[in-house]
């Protein structure tokens, strides 16, 4: 072999390794930053449940903190969006009253997701029930379809939404379960403004979460369990 | 004759700065600016399809840890005057898509303001 042949070999040895050392921290700082891109997967099943036995009558912090968080205006005409609202019950024999918060009860099965011509409502695999409005055409068949009435359309122009909250006119909309909270690892907005903590956000899938423990011990319903939805969002005292 | 050489110099130099602008080329107030995510030229063709993309695989999902989020352009790019990235000629998306003549919706739901800047106003 030629002196410079091995001259060459050397050089080019030395300089992939030069590369290497120069582009390997570059990308650990990448992933790093960035971490792992993970879809959600259906082992996860989120869901919450309310004790009404500890919500208090005439409480609405739940229902502050969602509108707060999502920015919404909190009107109550009908062209308002209400993600979530209190309902008053109250049994008209025994005189028993009963105050708990209603909103999307994110269905294993939900109707709004059957009946949407555009494929906008959908179920996440994580069982969080949302609307794409990139594909919203606005029908409201979703909201016709839910017996919950959990769904608002937004009829006017919207300013100054939040960042982590896209919202906008033409478009049917309704608690997401704070999703992008929930993706950060954190609680949806009225569990953790609830005072009496009566709201307990979870797994359902896992065994060991603290929601299926007590769902497990305590008494639960779901909402028009006749209907066969298999609710995410369970009541216990109802 | 030095004297001449550098006004020749310089005539050429605003010359060449001038051909852009007298395409009408706008001018943008770019915000923070700093490193994109890939090359200007590259971005200026390809924003649209990435960003679909990305909110597709975001919104159904849930993978928001992707380089080419709206937030993240908006951060950078949004003017440092009013923390927005469109309402004026020059604003960082609406002084293009204006000389374009293409409709932005996005900001019809989406926020158009600094993340930071709303944050800190909260506060």
């Amino acid at each position: 072999m030629s002196d410079t042949n091995v001259q060459r070999r050397q050089f080019l040895k030395t300089s992939v390794g030069a590369v290497a050392v120069a582009i390997a921290p570059g990308m650990l700082l990448f992933d790093m930053a960035h971490g792992k891109s993970e879809a959600v997967s259906s082992k996860v099943r989120w869901g919450m449940l309310i004790d009404t036995a500890n919500c208090a009558d005439g409480c609405n912090d739940c229902v502050t903190a969602c509108n707060k968080e999502n920015g919404l205006s909190g009107g109550l005409s009908p062209t308002d969006s209400q993600w979530m609202r209190k309902v008053e019950l109250k049994d008209m024999r025994g005189g028993r009253t009963l105050s708990l918060p209603m909103m999307c009860q994110h269905c294993d099965e939900p109707p709004c997701v059957d009946v949407c011509p555009t494929g906008a409502s959908f179920k996440r695999a994580d069982g969080i029930v949302l609307v794409d409005k990139h594909l919203c055409i606005g029908c409201r068949y979703c909201m016709m379809a839910c017996p919950y009435k959990a769904r608002s359309f937004v009829h006017e122009p919207l300013h100054d939404q939040k960042p982590d909250v896209p919202r906008g006119k033409g478009t049917v909309e309704s608690c997401t379960m704070c999703v992008h909270r929930v993706d950060k690892g954190q609680q949806p907005a009225c569990a953790e403004a609830c005072p009496n903590k009566s709201i307990i956000f979870g797994n359902l899938n896992d065994p060991e979460s603290e929601i299926s423990k007590k769902i497990r011990t305590v008494q639960s319903t779901q909402v028009r369990a006749d209907l066969g939805l298999n609710t995410g969002i369970r009541y216990q005292g109802i | 004759m030095l004297k001449l050489f550098a006004l020749l110099a310089a005539l050429c130099l605003s010359a060449s700065a001038d051909a852009t602008e007298s395409y009408g080329m706008p001018k943008l107030d770019i915000g923070k600016g700093g490193q994109c995510v890939a090359e200007p030229q590259w971005m200026r063709k390809n924003h649209m399809k990435v960003l679909f993309q990305q909110r597709d695989e975001t919104v159904h999902q849930g993978i928001r840890d992707g380089k080419y989020s709206l937030k993240n352009c908006i951060e950078c790019h949004a003017s440092l005057r009013d923390n927005s990235v469109i309402g004026r000629a020059d604003s960082f998306c609406e002084g293009c898509h204006r000389y374009e003549a293409v409709k932005i919706d996005c900001f019809e739901c989406h926020s158009s303001k600094r993340r930071s800047a709303l944050v800190q106003k909260e506060h």
